[in-house]
């Protein structure tokens, strides 16, 4: 079994390897046959892998990794059903996502390199879903970082996408430090990373309330910057620079699923502090709704879906925090198909008429049949129409919030079934209905190795949901062993109602609008102005963190770059001359003073000697005299005292 | 009588001294030749101790090698190794191996050079297994002397500057750090300068005194760290130091303050490193935020990663600080995984320095699409350094981290915008220099040579090898640094 997961796992590093080293010189289309193969083997043993978990042969394994001061750090793989499906859902979505790279990264100069990293990220994704600690996860949630980073920079001659590549990863990198905190909190209260020891010792009553819920603040922190959450949701617009590819794997089954996925598999400790489950349902609901509401102004089609993946996000985080894990994974798992659908028919569409801008397109329906009908099949699954995957996903949400309660919850989850439906049909219909504008004159279908892929995914977006049929088998909780709200799961016939009816309703709004026309858009645009550009705007938040963040840190070194140079370095340097002035006074002094007085000295005996040396002429008879006045003036002396 | 192993690794450098000398002149090649085979030597010998070396014995010194040395004030030639100074040794001896072929580029005045520098690695090497403090100090010393000459006569335009800033700095705290040496061997009964001898001692130093002669020693091992505020010769040095001398620099001399702090003044002055703890520990911070922040702001690439060290080494001083055996095993791994990281940065820095002639990073953009060998190299360094996991500087940083946060929550807490910083200002410095579109004046620029990638590619692949399996590393030290935190908890 564990080496099983290990082929999971590793199969695409040795196609990293590969790519890496050999990429260039195997070149086009021979540098992509390892790594497309390596997740063709990682997916097929995903898949064997699930299968046996299924039949009772999971568990949980560890190895020692390092002994290090009393402790003993362990890697392994917890093999159960939710990791299992975890894994066949990455390695799938990423499969389909190499296979079609093969097609739309054709001609690119570092064709190799592309291949090795997509093999690098899928290894760190399919890691951290088998990791069975936080410390393990923690390394695997930072590489799926660091090669998102190379991936969104991919080229990165362009500014824009080496831009976006840095913000994506220094963005993530605030929350990942709240994430290495908690990790350490946990450590420090427990003496382990094990999911499994940890989540028994909560389970026991071991740990204090406040710390649960300050674990579970911090790991939430992390899931909030690899998830794309409010406040940390900027660097995702951004990072369609990237490769459509790649946003289709970043944006979809990995990277911002990996917030999502810590959460759930957290979730034991989420249980155990209801105070920042209710920060959880909070903070996905206004992120739904904010991310719908500027998609609804978007003209670029990535980042129609960018925002609209932010706002699923947030319905993922809504669940959890309402309290239905497997609402929230089941979202997860359907979104994963119909959004890297709807990512890789963008890509097709841009691939056809270079463009991103939807307003050059239009009228492609025509033009690229496939494309149109897998990518309309994928947003009606988005929107939750019956009988596709999103229907029984959101479905599940949607009861789950109505369960737990919270007008403003329920609120934010209704109208975004609404907005959700509205800005993938007005993005439908101008890109693929009407008269072909510019760009779309020449746009031709795309070749198979990108529309196999598609029908792949196409597939699991119409079906994927079906196990979640109310009624058929244990639906999806049952299926990844997962906790579900309440004990009636899923079926709630109102919200189902309420849920169908407003998609309708936001699909004919967008017919009318922007296919039939039976309203200028513009002029509810100029009506609505201020609300329009707060929404084109992104409610101002690059500007405030470019302003804060950015600029202000940036400032601020500089501050301190200056302290270091002129008052520190200012001091020593000041010392020096200090000194160096010192010894020059010392100098002076023991030239002018010291040596002055040596000099002084001799100068005096000197004068003493000039004025002395006169006596001593060396005739006899002076000599003579001279002793004679002695004499005599030693006897008056001794006479005048006597 | 045991073969005298240490010494061996200690002196060959100064054998390749005499044959260097006696080399002419001009004959380059040659002198380069001798001066690597040396360093070579003395890796093989370091390796040699390494495999005679059992990490599982505590409490007591291996491959020991005693002699008297001038027996009238009891000064003995005492060499030994723990799982404290064995990770040292091997780096030393690695990394002076490396940057002896870096000095290749090296064209003037090569004879001098080598020697100069084979100089300094025995001193170096000295240092680290001399366990009588007089030979310590004399070691200490003399890696000073070549150090001076190294940086001041192969150095960059304000040479002179940093050579005399660096020599009278390091003076400084080794006079002070001499005072307390004088003051230890005083005060002990019977005097001696045995370090051993001296931790049997540690309970007759009263608290007061044992207070006063850390601080003294701090003030050398602080320069040497270096810990803020004593830290600004650092960046000139590296600045002005030809790109070896940086690497060992970097790799080898900065570790000596922290070795020096957990050899000498832990175990010998258990009290005053208690009553030190707090500033310790925040000044470590400091270093940590305050040097990534500076680094932001710098302009010139070699100083950028000067003040990287600034903060990396403050990783070292927080988990010394904290004590507990996870915390001082971060601490001691840091030391030898910024030595691997930090050299392989220097050494990369140096070879586009030897093509480019200038250090701006404004000079430099898109250099990817020209040199993507060096870029790939470089960008995978700067990760390294910036802690990613998989990589050794997570390894290290993380235990420090994990061992410092039971006791100091907060510093660490505040030493995460540290790693935010670094992250941010090393994928800055990737953008700008690596990423966009390339400055026309650099289309001609060639990439690594084979050479300069014999001096990278260990580095490379140990920072892989501590990164996924750190027990290599940690095997070796762990059993001596959880003794030390038992014998420093016992002594509160």
């Amino acid at each position: 079994m564990p080496w099983l997961a290990a082929i999971v796992n590793f199969a695409p590093l040795v196609g990293f390897v590969i790519a890496l080293l050999w990429g260039k010189r195997l070149g086009e289309p021979k540098a992509a046959i390892a790594p497309v193969a390596a997740l063709g083997v990682s997916f097929a043993a995903a898949v064997a892998l699930f299968a046996r978990i299924l039949l009772g042969y999971g568990g949980d394994f560890s190895y020692t990794w390092l002994r290090v001061g009393g402790f003993t750090l362990d890697v392994g793989f917890q093999l159960d059903r939710f990791g299992g499906i975890m894994a066949v859902v990455v390695a799938a979505v990423s499969f389909a996502i190499h296979v079609y790279s093969t097609g739309y990264m054709s001609g690119d100069k570092l064709y190799g390199r592309y291949f090795a990293y997509l093999n690098l990220f899928s290894a760190a994704m399919l890691g951290l879903v088998l990791a069975n600690n936080y410390l393990q996860a923690f390394i695997f949630w930072e590489l799926v970082g660091l090669t998102s980073y190379l991936l969104i920079g991919f080229w990165f001659e362009k500014r824009e996408a080496a831009d976006a590549g840095m913000k994506a990863f220094i963005t993530t990198r605030v929350g990942d430090v709240g994430l290495l905190v908690g990790v350490m909190l946990i450590f420090t209260l427990t003496g382990t990373f094990h999911f499994g020891t940890i989540f028994d010792l909560v389970g026991y009553g071991a740990l204090a309330p406040a710390m649960i819920t300050a674990i579970a603040l911090l790991i939430f922190a992390g899931a909030v910057g690899k998830s794309a959450q409010l406040p940390l949701h900027v660097w995702l617009p951004d990072a369609m620079e990237g490769p459509t590819p790649v946003s289709a794997l970043i944006h979809a089954a990995t990277m911002v699923a990996a917030g999502v996925y810590l959460v759930a598999r957290s979730f034991p400790i989420f249980v155990a502090a209801a105070a920042t489950s209710e920060v959880v349902a909070y903070v996905g609901a206004t992120t739904a709704l904010m991310a719908a509401t500027i998609a609804v102004v978007q003209v670029d089609i990535k980042r129609v879906l960018a925002y609209s993946t932010i706002s699923q996000l947030g319905y993922m985080m809504l669940a959890l925090g309402c309290g239905s894990q497997a609402a929230g994974i089941f979202h997860l798992y359907t979104h994963a198909f119909f959004k890297a659908l709807l990512f890789l028919g963008a890509g097709a569409v841009i691939h056809a008429c270079h463009t991103n801008d939807m307003r050059e397109m239009g009228g492609l329906g025509r033009r690229m049949r496939v494309t149109a009908a897998t990518f309309v099949l994928a947003a009606l699954a988005l929107a939750g129409v019956p009988p596709l995957s999103g229907f029984f996903s959101k479905d599940e949400i949607l009861a789950a919030v109505v369960d737990h309660g919270g007008a403003y919850l329920a609120f934010a989850a209704f109208f975004t079934v609404f907005l959700t439906a509205f800005y993938m049909f007005r993005a439908i219909f101008v890109t693929f209905g009407g008269e072909a504008r510019e760009k779309a004159q020449d746009a031709r279908e795309a070749p198979w190795n990108m529309l196999g892929p598609m029908i792949f995914l196409c597939v699991f977006a119409v079906g994927a949901g079906w196990v979640g049929i109310p009624g058929v088998g244990k639906g999806f909780a049952g299926l990844a062993g997962l906790y579900v709200r309440g004990e009636h799961h899923g079926v709630n016939v109102g919200a189902m109602g309420a849920s169908f009816a407003l998609a309708a309703g936001g699909i004919a709004l967008a017919w009318a609008l922007y296919r039939a026309r039976i309203y200028p858009v513009e002029k509810i645009y100029r009506a609505f102005w201020p609300v329009a550009r707060v929404l084109e705007r992104k409610y101002f938040f690059d500007d405030a963190y470019g302003f804060l963040f950015v600029k202000g840190t940036v400032f601020f070194a500089r501050l301190w770059g200056l302290f270091d140079n002129y008052v520190i370095d200012g001091l020593v340097n000041a010392t020096g001359w200090g000194l160096v002035l010192w010894s020059k006074f010392e100098g002076w002094f023991d030239l002018a003073v010291v040596d002055g007085l040596v000099n002084f000295a001799g100068w005096i005996t000197q004068g003493f000697g000039k004025v002395f040396r006169r006596v001593q002429t060396g005739y006899v008879q002076e000599y003579l005299l001279i002793l004679a006045c002695g004499v005599v003036a030693i006897l008056v002396a001794v006479l005048v005292i006597t | 009588m045991a073969f005298p192993i240490l010494t061996l690794t200690v002196f060959t450098p100064l054998v390749g001294i005499i044959v260097v000398l006696l080399l002419p002149e001009r004959w380059v090649n040659g002198i380069r030749a001798v001066a690597v085979a040396f360093t070579a030597a003395a890796l093989a010998f370091s390796i040699w101790a390494l495999a005679a070396f059992d990490p599982k014995i505590t409490g007591a010194m291996q491959l020991e090698e005693l002699h008297r040395w001038i027996p009238s004030v009891d000064i003995f030639y005492h060499l030994g190794v723990d799982g404290l100074s064995m990770p040292f040794i091997i780096l030393t001896t690695l990394l002076s191996f490396l940057a002896a072929i870096a000095s290749f580029s090296i064209k003037e005045r090569v004879k001098e050079y080598f020697a100069l520098y084979l100089l300094l690695e025995t001193g170096m090497l000295g240092v680290f297994v001399a366990l009588d403090l007089f030979l310590f100090y004399v070691f200490w010393e003399v890696m000073l002397v070549p150090m001076y000459f190294l940086i001041g006569i192969w150095g960059g335009e304000k040479r002179e500057y940093a050579a005399i800033k660096f020599f009278l700095y390091t003076l400084l705290g080794s006079v002070v750090m001499l005072l307390g040496i004088l003051a230890l061997y005083f005060t002990s009964q019977p005097h001696t300068f045995d370090m051993l001898e001296l931790m049997r001692q540690r309970g007759t130093f009263v608290r007061a005194f044992q207070i006063i002669v850390f601080l003294a020693f701090y003030v050398g091992f602080a320069i040497k760290v270096p810990v803020f505020p004593f830290h600004t010769w650092l960046p000139d040095a590296h600045v002005e130091a030809p790109t070896a001398i940086s690497v060992l620099l970097a790799g080898v001399l900065l570790k000596m303050g922290g070795y020096g702090l957990l050899r000498v003044s832990y175990p010998i002055l258990p009290q005053g490193a208690h009553w030190f703890v707090w500033p310790l520990a925040i000044l470590g911070v400091i270093n940590i935020v305050y040097g990534s922040l500076v680094a932001m702001a710098q302009k010139d690439l070699k100083k950028l990663i000067a003040y990287s060290s600034v903060g990396h080494m403050g990783f070292v001083l927080l988990g010394a600080a904290a004590m507990t055996p996870t915390a001082l095993d971060g601490a001691v791994m840091q030391m030898v995984t910024h030595g691997i990281i930090t050299g392989a940065l220097f050494l990369l820095v140096g070879v586009l320095y030897d093509r480019a002639h200038v250090r701006e990073i404004s000079a430099f953009s898109g250099l990817g699409v020209r040199v993507p060998v060096y870029v790939g190299i470089m960008s995978f360094t700067m990760i390294a350094s910036l802690g990613l996991p998989g990589l050794a500087g997570f390894v290290s940083e993380f235990l420090s981290l994990v061992g410092s946060f039971p006791v100091f929550p907060v510093l660490v807490i505040i030493s995460g915008a540290g790693i935010i910083i670094t992250a941010a200002y090393f994928l800055w410095t990737i953008r700008r220099m690596f990423l966009g579109t390339l400055t026309p004046r650099w289309e001609n620029l060639p990439d690594i040579n084979f050479r300069e990638l014999v001096t990278v590619v260990p580095l490379m692949i140990l920072t892989v090898l501590i990164g996924v399996y750190p027990s290599v590393l940690i095997k070796l030290m762990d059993p001596a640094l959880t003794e030390l935190s038992r014998v420093m908890a016992t002594l509160k």
